[in-house]
């Protein structure tokens, strides 16, 4: 029985991770559920490394995300240029006990009538998209968990598939109760906490109460200038501080 | 929670009275339907005292009727959205692996569902039940809902007289997963009553909610339904190109304002039919101020040459793109402006300024409608004394000087087809009479002057200070 906060594509952002954290506490959550992708993208790896160890040490759900994988083994020989130099730039930043944190997350976690995972339910290793309806459905066949809590695409999205077959796609607002109905499986996209794309700046998350079986999407606006600052600074490439600031 | 999931799960055991489900207690069963069984239930440990409570136990047929189950989900999601006095207020639900239900306030008394029987109904009657029903119709669609399933079963009654809509089976809230959006291959709805863009498949437009209303009171009106009872696609679709028998046809006491409204809430195009239900409840409470067309005067059915021509543009009629994003887009479009015009004390450059704010209010929603409105002061003893001629031709006054203050206005904006309405109020606490008249009709936004001279506003006080206190709506107070 708890309030789980559910945070997905954190992608090295403090700003937006501690405003997300911060938005969560408030919520009256009392637990956490990270789908993924702690590094690349963005300036402060460490210490969102940190802060996921800290959360897990007290309970908290983790899963690897491609990013994290990419870091612990380093890069591969076809990545292209930038890819390939932000994630030799994470692992340079990260101590060793921050890559073995890494290295030691599961591909997915099942408890309860929940599944997390970082892509996909039907090859977590292989980090193809849930884009769509269609992929949604090939998601929710491959678990018999009611609910599916993944990462990976950084738009919000909830989708649903009835005990005839039938699946739905929805688009969440921010703030709404969402009762996750019984008599039907659920795919939850919370959005990228990191590095949200569908056009708002403000962070992504989701709140999801197992008891009453409710779930919330927030949007929540953070010093994105300065997690910009930090990433021009730290000379990685441009575009992913512009794109912070329009969210795109 | 079930480690695992059930989707169609076998059916539960039968229920019987005395038993106990999580905390409730069963008492007698209400209605055993072909959807769901209802049960009068009382919480443990509650007082007599206590909200009245039914328990609506759906009915599953070897656990996989997918209309009744689907229903039920989407009753269940969406009742926890809605509040206030139009819906029974939500308490509970049960988790369907185990034992499924809603328990809710239970609203005592018959549905509107006989008063169909005794059809046709006094002409005061159908405007009573128009009024209150789009009243309550509109604060659902301000809380984001469209029901999609109005008529007279669904609709009870309070003590008091205030409208309650029940069974949200077949709605469409704008901000929760549509489930039944990909369910069914057949249009959803009750046959009589479903507007033509539900027949074709859309599902977000509040004003389907007005034509099931205008099939409502048509009915109510004439004791017939205006487009039949159909039970094929086919015969669905007849309504996009055949028209409804005028009412006054069936009958010649019905007047033309009221065969204007309902022909009004029959128009097959939404944009056509009133934009919201407020402004259809102002139109029902004040008959007086209804715009007539050419729809009160119709006489009979449109001949076969235009009911052919109707039916053959319906062919292609399938999908349309100006379908609005949902209730409350629509309602946002659609407000009710109320312009407070003193016309008999405010200054010629307060009035001036005045009509000037309400004019770039209209030109910026094209879709408002503005309800000019005065306040005539009676004494505050002999409220109820009949008129005298001196008091007839005040009230003359006062709305020929209404109309007068609108003119540059309704000209600039061409504001035919009743979007223009006037009022003069007779009361001797103005700012009450004012807030009173905004709140019984829904009204969204009041532009109204400060009272200019320092010496009348300190003998006096100040009446829009008053609106801005007790107004639920926005205030705009305007100074010359």
């Amino acid at each position: 029985m708890s309030r789980i906060a559910i945070l997905t594509d954190l992608h090295a952002n403090r700003e937006a991770v501690q405003a997300v954290l911060d938005h969560a506490a408030a919520q009256r959550v009392d637990r956490y559920a990270l789908l993924g992708d702690f590094v690349g993208y963005g300036a402060d790896p460490g210490w969102v490394v940190d802060r996921a160890r800290e959360l897990v040490a007290r309970g908290a759900i983790a899963v690897l995300g491609n990013h994290d994988a990419a870091v612990v083994r380093g890069p591969l020989p076809s990545m292209r240029p930038d890819p390939r130099y932000v994630v030799e730039w994470s692992r340079a930043r990260l101590a060793p006990a921050q890559l073995d944190f890494l290295a030691s997350l599961p591909l997915t976690h099942e408890e309860g009538d929940a599944l997390y995972v970082h892509a996909n339910a039907w090859a977590p290793g292989d980090w193809e998209y849930v884009q769509n309806r269609s992929e949604a459905v090939r998601s929710l066949h491959a678990t018999n968990r009611r609910l599916s809590f993944c990462g990976h695409m950084h738009e919000p999205r909830l989708y649903h598939l009835s005990a005839v077959g039938k699946a739905g796609e929805f688009l969440p607002a921010p703030g709404v109760v969402i009762p996750l109905t019984g008599l039907r499986q659920w795919l939850v996209i919370p959005g990228s906490a990191g590095q949200p794309r569908d056009g708002d700046p403000a962070a992504c998350y989701a709140v999801f109460d197992d008891q009453r079986s409710e779930l919330t999407y927030w949007r929540v606006p953070y010093d994105t200038e300065t997690a910009g600052a930090k990433i021009r600074a730290a000379q990685l490439p441009q575009r992913l501080a512009e794109r912070l600031l329009d969210g795109e | 929670m079930a480690s695992e999931p059930a989707p169609g799960a076998g059916a539960p055991a039968a229920l019987t009275a005395g038993q106990v489900i999580d905390g409730f207690h069963l008492g007698e069963r209400l209605h055993q339907g072909g959807m769901a069984n209802l049960w009068s239930v009382t919480r443990e440990g509650e007082g007599t005292d206590a909200m009245p409570l039914i328990m609506k136990v759906p009915r599953i047929k070897g656990g996989e009727d997918p209309a009744t189950i689907v229903g039920y989900e989407v009753e269940q999601m969406l009742l926890p959205a809605l509040s206030g006095p139009h819906v029974p207020k939500f308490v509970a639900r049960g988790d369907f692996t185990r034992q499924p239900y809603i328990v809710m306030e239970r609203i005592p008394g018959p549905s509107l569902r006989p008063r169909l029987d005794a059809a046709p109904l006094a002409i005061d009657e159908v405007i009573e039940i128009g009024s209150r029903v789009a009243t309550a119709l509109h604060d659902l669609h301000r809380q984001r809902l469209v029901h999609l399933d109005i008529k007279p079963s669904n609709i009870m009654f309070r003590s008091d007289g205030t409208a309650v809509l029940v069974d949200f089976g077949l709605s469409r809230h704008d901000q929760l997963p549509d489930l039944l959006e990909e369910e069914f291959t057949l249009p959803m709805g009750t046959g009589p009553y479903m507007s033509p863009e539900q027949v074709q498949f859309i599902r977000n437009d509040p004003r389907s909610d007005l034509f099931a209303l205008g099939v409502m009171l048509y009915h109510f009106a004439t004791g017939a339904r205006p487009f039949g009872a159909p039970n094929s696609v086919r015969g669905l679709r007849r309504r996009l190109y055949v028209d409804p028998v005028p009412p006054r046809a069936l009958r010649a006491d019905c007047p033309p304002w009221l065969q204007e409204v309902i022909l009004k809430c029959l128009e097959v195009r939404p944009e056509r039919r009133y934009q919201s239900a407020a402004q259809l409840a102002l139109d029902l409470q004040n008959p007086g101020q209804v715009a007539l067309t050419a729809r009160a005067e119709r006489s009979r059915q449109n001949g076969a040459l235009k009911t052919f021509k109707r039916w053959f543009f319906a062919l292609g009629a399938e999908a349309r793109s100006d379908a609005p994003l949902g209730a409350v887009s629509q309602l946002m479009k659609s407000p009710i402006i109320l312009a407070a015009v003193d016309v008999d004390h405010a200054a010629a450059g307060l009035l001036e300024q005045l009509r000037e704010t309400v004019r770039r209010i209209m030109v910026t929603e094209p879709g408002a409608r503005l309800a000019c409105v005065s306040v005539m002061k009676t004494a505050r003893l002999g409220i109820d004394e009949k008129l005298d001629d001196a008091g007839q031709s005040r009230h003359v006054t006062q709305l020929v000087g209404l109309k007068h203050w609108a003119r540059p206005i309704s000209k600039t904006l061409d504001l035919g087809d009743g979007r223009l309405t006037f009022h003069v109020l007779e009361a001797s606490d103005p700012a009450a009479a004012i807030v009173e008249f905004a709140t019984r009709n829904q009204v969204d936004h009041i532009v109204m002057g400060a009272r200019g001279a320092s010496t009348l506003r300190r003998y006096l006080g100040s009446v829009s200070s008053q609106v801005v206190a007790q107004s639920d709506c926005t205030v705009t107070v305007v100074r010359a």
